[in-house]
């Protein structure tokens, strides 16, 4: 495909439709502004990484060298405010999410454009609230906040930074309620709820979450600044409160807040394994409706952080049960993207190798949490490394593989450019082989008793933090190479044809980039998701 | 949408239970009434939201998809309150000698 083509022969698409600053910041195109949260959260992704670096150099060595034990403090408190409200909890939805869910239904935009870019401008506002905290000298709560630390004794930055995660959440429930309104309303003559992409009730499922949890965290950090400020007895026992209840309110959302990053990267990965296996999702309904199940069971099952809490043990028992409970549509989502491959016709492009990469990752991170539920288990590790590995191999191991399996599947149909497969392959290996370098040897510290958030450590420790140090430094690489290959690639990629995987989906019917309005022609929709059996019949026929 | 227009006469009388309802919330908490203070403030409230959900918001007359949505906000509000209550009312219940309640 090597035509030379003259600009006025391409055809008009989403990217070169209008030119100028103004033409994107104030853009009512879904896919413009997924490129603008795209930029922003990239950014996030830097600043936390660097963070996370301080933090592997610091543990390098047993002695706290590097820094004071307070800046340590500051640091992980950014590495995890950063990471997850700012990166992670948009990263899918906002930006693939935010391009892809009208492509997928056959619309021309979500149902409120306007609400859409007012969300990117309220994450920005956020955002710079957090960033002016970090200016400040940042904050030393853990991106907790746990009560009464943060209520009455932390001198540190607190209110700024949760002002900031209190207003980056209301970006976050105008997404929710746009992909809500959205897949009720938009969906094409045709595409009824059992024919839409799996990526699709994800993204249902995580919008549930946003909606219902969000407000909670939001009143949760409210009543922190209202008892710093107005002294105000919530939490305060000198004051009537209870410190405890700050947990109970924070984590019903922020365990949910764990399948706001988790739910839309299994959507990604059922997309992928399809894909890449030629082959129907295998149990199409039990994968779309455990979905719905994760979002559901999610909300009922946040005092497993609370286990040592001075939480009464008869609650311990059933939100014990009950995390177990959720294992189960996870695991129901594993199996059958394990059955898919079964016969499937597999080939091992860039993004497959990050699905079965995710697949092995999750199994690990889930496994372990079943482990953190029990009871006796969490008495021992509780706040110890063990917990830190498992949680990031949920949402680093889980939601940044997806993330970046489903950038790489659909970044011809983004840039209508091509990347560098050589170069893609390696850094799919580099972050697998880091990442598991990184975190795996903090599983054994954990066991071995370690407890998180320090800067110095017994020296017997100093191998396991070693290897730890030094897979951070080959993932850092991993996370690197993307960023230079794509950006090369947006001017000087190879351009992509409409459908360069040959995968079955309405985004894939139109041109790469799409046009303006997604469709020259609205589409209709006659078959069934993910029938490659009747597209491949069509193709021979032809 | 079908829209169902409600006479300027039921807004009215809904907005006059409401006024009610207040006055009865300011005279009942003159009287001592032991664990139903509580039980009757919470009573009076819950009515008075409804009336205002019902016939101010127009979900009265809505669509089956908008009540799901009104009643699954309430119901992840009872998940809320209830399995935080499931640690507060059993704090208590454990009467081993040396150990924190
Ligand atoms: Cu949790």
């Amino acid at each position: 495909m090597s035509v030379t083509v003259t600009t006025p022969a391409r055809r008009k698409n989403y990217l070169n439709a209008d030119y100028g600053i103004k033409s994107w910041l104030l853009t009512q195109d879904h896919k413009r502004i997924a490129i603008l949260y795209l930029v922003s959260i990239t950014f996030f992704f830097v600043l936390g990484g660097v963070m996370a670096a301080l933090i592997r150099v610091e543990l390098a060595t047993p002695l706290g060298d590097m820094v004071e034990p307070d800046t340590y403090n500051r640091l992980f408190t950014a590495h995890g405010v950063v990471m997850v409200f700012l990166f992670l909890i948009p990263s899918i939805p906002a930006v693939l999410g935010n391009f892809l869910i009208p492509l997928m239904i056959g619309a021309k935009d979500l149902a409120f454009p306007k609400l859409n870019l007012g969300s990117w401008y309220v994450y920005n506002l956020g955002a710079i609230l957090m960033v002016a905290a970090l200016l400040r000298g940042g904050t030393d709560t853990g991106w907790t906040f746990y009560t009464p630390y943060s209520s009455t004794f932390a001198d540190s930055e607190v209110i700024l930074t949760a002002l900031g995660a209190f207003v980056v959440g209301f970006s976050s429930i105008m997404t929710g309620l746009n992909f809500i309104v959205t897949i009720h309303r938009m969906r094409a003559p045709g595409l009824t709820w059992f024919r839409l992409p799996l990526f699709v009730w994800a993204h249902y499922g995580t919008s549930l979450i946003q909606i219902l949890g969000t407000p909670v965290v939001a009143i949760a950090i409210l009543l922190v600044a209202a008892e710093r400020l107005l002294h105000i007895g919530i939490f305060d026992p000198a004051l009537g409160g209870d410190p405890v209840l700050f947990q109970h309110l924070f984590w019903f959302y922020s365990h949910p807040a764990v399948y706001i990053m988790i739910l839309p990267s299994m959507g990604v990965i059922s997309e992928l394994i399809t894909a890449f296996s030629r082959k129907r999702i295998f149990g199409y309904k039990f994968v779309a409706f455990s979905s719905l199940a994760i979002a559901v069971l999610g909300f009922l099952v946040w005092g497993h952080h609370l286990f040592v809490s001075s939480q009464s043990i008869y609650a311990g028992l059933i939100f014990s049960v009950l995390s177990m409970l959720v294992a189960v549509p996870s695991a129901v989502k594993v199996f059958n993207w394990t059955a898919t491959l079964y016969q499937g016709s597999i080939s091992w492009q860039t993004p497959m190798i990050y699905a079965l990469g995710f697949i092995g990752l999750f199994v690990v991170g889930g496994l372990t949490g079943t482990m953190l539920a029990t009871l006796g288990i969490d008495m021992h590790v509780h706040d110890t490394y063990f917990v830190v590995a498992h949680f990031h191999y949920i949402m680093v191991g889980g939601a940044i593989m997806g993330y970046l399996g489903g950038l790489h599947f659909w970044w011809p149909k983004i840039t209508g450019r091509l990347y560098s497969v050589f170069w893609s392959k390696i850094s799919a290996g580099l972050i697998f082989v880091g990442f598991n370098l990184t975190f795996f040897p903090q599983f054994l510290l954990g066991y071995m008793g370690m407890p998180r958030r320090y800067h110095s450590y017994p020296e017997e420790f100093q191998i396991l933090n070693v290897l730890s140090s030094a897979g951070a430094t080959i993932l850092g690489l991993g996370y690197l190479l993307p960023l230079i290959y794509f950006t090369w690639s947006m001017r000087y990629g190879e351009r992509a044809s409409d459908n360069p995987w040959g995968a079955y989906g309405l985004e894939w019917e139109t041109s790469s980039p799409p046009p303006t309005l997604n469709f020259d022609e609205p589409p209709v929709v006659t078959t069934e998701a993910y029938d490659y059996l009747a597209m491949r019949d069509k193709k021979t026929a032809a | 949408m079908s829209e169902t227009i409600t006479p300027v006469r039921t807004y009215l009388v809904v907005f006059l239970a409401l006024m009610v309802l207040t006055a009865i919330t300011v005279a009942v908490a003159f009287f001592e009434l032991g664990p139903l203070n509580d039980i009757a403030a919470m009573g009076i409230a819950i009515t008075k939201a409804c009336l205002v959900i019902l016939y101010f918001m127009h979900v009265r007359h809505s669509s089956r998809l908008t009540k799901v949505v009104v009643v699954a906000g309430f119901l992840w509000l009872l998940f809320l309150i209830g399995f935080t209550m499931s640690d507060y009312l059993t704090r208590g219940m454990i009467s081993m000698q040396g150990t924190i309640g």
